[in-house]
């Protein structure tokens, strides 16, 4: 795990539809570590394209940071996996 | 008391699992109730094929807050859950869910409210003649009906 400022690896994960938008399953991210969740999101945006971005921000999508559902403030640090959840269906 | 929760590509055996099943269950075991979700075909005629996706490790961990759910609710001695991820064909089986318990009632409801809210919470997706589903109105309903306790 980097000192502030130093820049760091995150794993982005997309799946099912959100895979199909944004064209691959993974992606890793430089960041400076640590990041706000909206900073986050605005480095995201620079390395997909206007439609997959806007597939990942539906209101339905949900977000995973290290296997846990977040809602709200997050920091991301160097090494976290952030995953995007389309709605799900089992059984 | 014990819980299995397992994602395999592979087939599962009505028989294999329901006799490692009995031999685990303790005496204070009375009912067990098992429900088997198979793959419909959709468009007859067409060959139909469902894909189902998985995040290894947060569907397993999505799956066992049900049953969690499930415990705190009934008294239930036993719950085995095995989803199949992968591509399956019409009349595959796809899902089990056997649920134990001292008596009919419990098993019954456990094992149907962990199949109902499998349909709304499992960390799944499934892909059916290249469109991604998503759970139905129907679906939603069953699952919230639980939590208005009814």
């Amino acid at each position: 795990m980097g000192a502030p400022g130093k820049l760091s690896m995150v794993q982005v994960l997309f799946f099912a539809s959100l895979r199909d938008a944004v064209g691959v399953d993974e992606i890793s991210l430089p960041i400076d570590d640590p990041l706000t969740f909206d900073r986050f999101m605005a480095e995201l945006r620079t390395a997909l394209s206007d439609a997959a971005y806007a597939a990942i921000c539906a209101e339905n999508v949900r977000v995973a940071i290290n296997q846990e559902l977040v809602d709200g403030v997050r920091l991301i640090s160097a090494g976290d996996e952030i995953a995007f959840l389309p709605p799900v269906t089992g059984g | 008391m014990s819980v299995e929760i397992r994602i395999q590509e592979p087939d599962f055996s009505l028989d294999h699992e329901w006799q490692a099943m009995r031999a685990r269950l303790g005496t204070d075991t009375g009912a067990v109730a098992a429900f088997v979700g198979l793959v419909r075909d959709v468009e007859p005629g067409d060959s139909t094929t469902l894909e189902l996706e998985h995040y290894p490790g947060m569907t397993e961990k999505s799956i066992a807050e049900i049953v969690d759910r499930a415990l705190a609710r009934w008294q239930l001695t036993d719950v085995l859950v095995v989803h199949r991820v992968g591509k399956l064909a019409p009349a595959d089986q796809i899902v089990l869910v056997a649920v134990g318990s001292g008596h009919r009632a419990e098993a019954f409801a456990g094992c149907e409210f962990i199949m109902d809210f499998l349909k709304t919470d499992a960390v799944i997706w499934k892909k059916q003649s290249e469109r991604w589903i998503e759970a139905t109105a129907n679906d939603i309903e069953r699952a919230s009906n639980w939590q208005k306790g009814s």
